[in-house]
């Protein structure tokens, strides 16, 4: 639509590509940095000389932490919990917006529902009630305290919600009319065109259950029982912290504690997410547009 | 007579989930009783000793809560400006490259920090502002002595906000840039007929086509007011930064479940959850009527 650029408008251009370059680098030069020092050779790191290329490049804190059987043991914990709990969170996300989709002509208790749904996403009863009653329950330790509490993504319900009244009613009527019940609709009609939707709730479930820690540093008692984000949370970022007290200290933790190890454990749980992403990012743009933005 | 019938299977389908959410959302809301009363945990809830409003009065007497209360809003309104402006302009200057495969680029490279746990960002912070990390590195490559950032009362909080932009500035983009296609094609048309430069139209076209999106992010971020960032704040802080950077969620969980004084934490919580439902029932109330924004 725009014919010819004078000079002046190119100029500008390239400007603005530079700067958004410049923004988009600064933006994962902290993890390049990180990356790099878990790639370098120990003195190195704990010298503060790496910047974003490994200096004496090195696989060792690797190879240590794969015979660490704690940290594996930690990474498969937080596997099991994204598999079970991704597995629960997509069953109810499905199973309660279906229903609470539906006009109140053709379900009458429909706003009712939704609003005791609305009313939990708001209001909680803060943190120490909500220890006390799975307290009670006697599931603090096991992999049910992680996944239970969370089993219905209330926001990812409401996002569905409105994903499904997108959906034309023609097509539902059709079903209906061939005798179909409600169930037969949603799992032959719904579902099969609900795939952007649907992969856009799962994905953030199970990016939710791979990154959350602090329901395992106060549910799970027992340190070895810790899924992955826990450990990193007592054993890198805790400690790393203390260590901040003076310029002396700083030196003195570091020749004890490993900052390339540290980095590396780091790296490594960040490593499902970068697998995933890649299919992740084709869904989430389309599917948060689709439901948050109306009209 | 049909709708009857097909009521029936939608009880079904929303029976577990509701017992799930009757089990660890509305169960817990009774529990805010507790807030009322001397809790001893051997009682029970039910015979532990009623105070009414003493763990409130306590609460106000305390140094710490008004210290609290401040940082909480502090930092959470310089950080609800940040988020606000910053993914505006990102979006803007992006709306304006034509390479398609440039911006494809930018934003996968903008979004990716927003999918990594706050664990693992404040792993790589604290090493980056750490005293031998790569910020003082730079810092002394400008003749600049190195400073201990995060034990820095005076720092703590612009690397709060700082690092909460760079992880979720990309992600809030999304929502621009699509209300930016929502625009009609045709008023740049006209524009261009009028002779508009590139600047013209960015002011008279792209910036009023996004202001009811503007206007409704502002709304609604009113509710959050309260929430600082607890994922955020628990990780990065630590007792040198008290002071500037405790919020009432990480103060809860510090005076709750590490010093056991489970009637002042939960009072602490009722307080913060009352006055930001609060909040948030106006804020969507305003963007119901100003903006035509209805949750569901």
């Amino acid at each position: 639509m725009v014919k010819t650029r004078s000079i002046p408008n190119k100029i500008a251009d390239y400007v603005l590509l530079t700067l958004l370059a410049l923004a988009a680098m600064l933006c994962i030069a902290p993890i390049i940095n990180n990356v790099a020092i878990s790639f370098s050779d120990k003195a190195a790191a704990a010298a503060g000389n790496v910047y974003f290329w490994p200096v004496k490049f090195s696989w060792a804190s690797y190879t240590t932490i794969i015979q660490d059987s704690q940290f594996m043991k930690s990474f498969l914990i937080s596997l099991e919990r994204v598999a079970l709990g991704g597995a629960i969170n997509f069953l109810l996300t499905v199973l309660m917006a279906y229903p609470l989709s539906k006009e109140k002509r053709d379900f009458g208790q429909r706003n009712a529902f939704m609003w005791i749904v609305v009313f939990t996403m708001l209001f909680s009863g803060g943190l120490i009630p909500w220890y006390i009653v799975i307290y009670n329950l006697h599931i603090m330790n096991t992999i049910w305290a992680l996944v239970l509490p969370g089993a219905v993504p209330v926001f990812n319900v409401i996002l569905l919600v409105n994903f499904f009244r997108s959906v034309p009613r023609e097509l539902e009527e059709a079903g209906v009319m061939d005798g179909a019940n409600p169930w037969y609709v949603l799992l032959k009609i719904y579902l099969p065109i609900s795939v952007p939707a649907l992969a856009t709730v799962t994905l953030f479930t199970l990016v939710a259950h791979w990154n959350a820690f602090f329901d395992g540093m106060i549910l799970i008692n027992d340190p070895s029982k810790y899924p992955l984000q826990t450990y990193i949370q007592q054993m890198v970022v805790q400690t790393s912290n203390f260590s901040l007290l003076s310029p002396d200290d700083v030196q003195r933790v570091n020749a004890i504690s490993n900052k390339t190890m540290n980095a590396a454990k780091i790296v490594v749980s960040m490593v499902p997410i970068l697998v995933v992403y890649p299919f992740m990012q084709r869904y989430f743009v389309h599917g948060i547009v689709l439901g948050s933005v109306k009209g | 007579m049909k709708t009857r019938r097909n009521s029936f299977y939608y009880y079904q389908m929303l029976i577990p989930g509701f017992i799930f959410l009757i089990i660890f959302h509305i169960v817990p809301m009774f529990g805010i009783v507790i807030a009322f009363e001397k809790f001893i945990p051997a009682k029970g809830i039910f015979a532990s000793k009623w105070i009414g409003f003493d763990n409130f009065t306590y609460m106000f007497q305390l140094p710490d809560s008004r210290q609290v209360f401040m940082n909480t809003v502090i930092i959470a309104t310089m950080k609800i400006i940040a988020g606000l402006i910053v993914p505006v302009i990102f979006a803007l200057a992006l709306n304006e490259v034509r390479l398609t495969w440039f911006k494809k680029s930018i934003q996968t490279i903008v979004y990716l920090p927003h999918f990594l746990s706050w664990v693992i960002m404040s792993g790589i912070v604290i090493n980056i502002f750490a005293y031998d990390g790569i910020v003082n590195a730079f810092l002394g490559f400008l003749g600049i002595q190195p400073t201990m950032f995060m034990a820095s009362n005076f720092w703590f909080r612009p690397i709060l906000v700082l690092t909460d932009v760079w992880k979720e500035f990309g992600f809030s983009t999304i929502i621009y840039l699509a209300a930016m296609t929502g625009i009609n094609p045709t008023l740049y048309e006209a524009a261009i007929m009028d002779g508009a430069s590139r600047r013209r139209q960015l002011f008279h076209v792209t910036l009023p086509g996004l202001s009811t999106t503007i206007f409704l992010m502002t709304i609604l971020s009113l509710g959050n007011v309260l929430n600082a960032g607890f994922d955020q704040v628990f990780n990065l802080y630590n007792p040198l930064v008290y002071s500037t950077g405790d919020i009432l969620d990480t103060y809860v969980f510090r005076t709750g479940l590490v010093d056991m004084q489970y009637g002042l934490a939960t009072a602490v919580g009722l307080l913060k959850s009352v006055i930001s439902f609060i909040l948030i029932v106006i804020s969507y109330k305003l963007a119901e009527k100003f903006a035509n924004y209805r949750i569901f």
